[in-house]
């Protein structure tokens, strides 16, 4: 999956949530104000799924899920590690 | 530790939640349902959340994921309760329900036993007159995420005795909770006021003020909140609301309560919010 459709997929998850906004590659999903607590989790069984990865336990922070290119980062990390 | 075994009962999203946060500070939880499929989907969402959780709280769920999980057992069966020190009850908001299992667990479980009930909005007093123990009967209000919310609004029936407030507060204390003890009346303060604001937040977009989208963002820019009205409906459940808001309109006998046409329409229509996939918003389904 190239690294274009991985934030695509990535905001497409977002947009469902994020009602009107317009979200940037950097933008900081905590900080803009729409993610509450569950949104967090099921962001992290969201990406789990689509991306057929699991999260490890030293990986479940926030720093890793704070923005489409943190979360995009990660699965890349994710993705080399098991090729 | 001074509560070894603690009852839950009701398998549904509070008592899972409940059960979550008890055994991962430490407690033995024994869940009771009356149906087996719901205690299996309890079962598999209470490990998945214990995992999920430590996006939040290293420390407090650095213990193995399978030693936590031990401390829960899952049962139908009401005999199981007869030696717990503290039962918490999560039944769903109908008075008929929650009738059924106090004269049931009243029976059941040791005199020594305070009951709690966590509920929206029935009154503490009418509940513990279900039973023989109105002393030891109080009301315990927790919020949804129960591990991530760390104040309870605990609830002084009529006859709730003082020993009984504190034996809750030590449990919560253990739980690493605080609380606010408020007296009893339908809906107690939280929903009181929650349940209304929800239900003029549908009327707003019954009568096409506004968009769901837009209330909530007002309330989210504006007053700084971090959930708009409508979205803390979903996450509640439509039908929960509706339950919640007819209870105080029956309560109070007051038409400030009256439910709005348009909860009622997305409850019959089985719109219910984040856990149908729809409510006021869209939730997808895989991930709900």
């Amino acid at each position: 999956m190239s690294d274009r459709t991985t934030k695509a997929t990535i905001k497409d998850f977002f947009s469902s949530y994020f009602h009107g906004y317009d979200l940037k590659d950097d933008d900081d999903i905590f900080a803009v104000g729409f993610v509450n607590s569950l949104l967090a989790m099921q962001l992290v069984m969201f990406v789990e799924k689509e991306f057929d990865i699991t999260v490890e336990d030293e990986d479940l922070n926030l720093e890793n899920f704070k923005s489409v290119n943190a979360i995009a980062g990660l699965i890349e990390t994710k993705a080399a590690n098991v090729g | 530790m001074n509560f070894q075994v603690v009852g839950v009962i009701g398998a549904g999203v509070m008592g899972r939640s409940v059960s979550q946060d008890l055994a991962q500070t430490g407690h033995q939880v024994i869940l009771i349902d009356v149906s087996d499929e719901i205690l299996d989907q309890a079962r598999a969402e209470i490990k998945q959340n214990v995992r999920l959780y430590r996006l939040y709280n290293k420390a407090k769920s650095a213990e193995n994921l399978d030693d936590i999980l031990k401390r829960v057992s899952f049962s139908t069966d009401y005999q199981r309760l007869r030696d717990v020190d503290f039962v918490i009850e999560n039944v769903r908001e109908q008075w008929g329900l929650k009738k059924e299992v106090y004269e049931q667990i009243d029976a059941i479980c040791p005199a020594r036993c305070v009951f709690a009930a966590n509920t929206s909005a029935i009154s503490i007093t009418r509940l513990a007159s279900l039973t023989g123990r109105a002393a030891r009967f109080i009301g315990m209000h927790f919020m949804n995420p129960v591990p991530l919310k760390t104040t309870v609004e605990v609830i002084r029936g009529h006859h709730t005795s003082d020993e009984t407030v504190e034996t809750a507060k030590s449990l919560l204390a253990e739980m690493g909770k605080d609380c606010v003890v408020v007296k009893d009346s339908p809906g107690f303060v939280s929903n009181r006021v929650l349940m209304l604001t929800i239900n003029e937040a549908v009327f707003l977009v019954q009568d096409q003020v506004a968009s769901a989208e837009e209330v909530d963002r007002i309330f989210k820019s504006c007053f700084g909140h971090k959930m708009g009205p409508l979205e803390t409906a979903d996450l509640i459940g439509l039908d929960t609301v509706l339950l919640s808001i007819e209870v105080l309109y029956e309560s109070f006998s007051d038409s400030k309560y009256r439910p709005a046409p348009l909860l009622r329409k997305m409850v019959d229509a089985g719109l219910h919010g984040r856990k149908s996939g729809r409510g006021f918003y869209v939730y997808q389904s895989n991930i709900k």
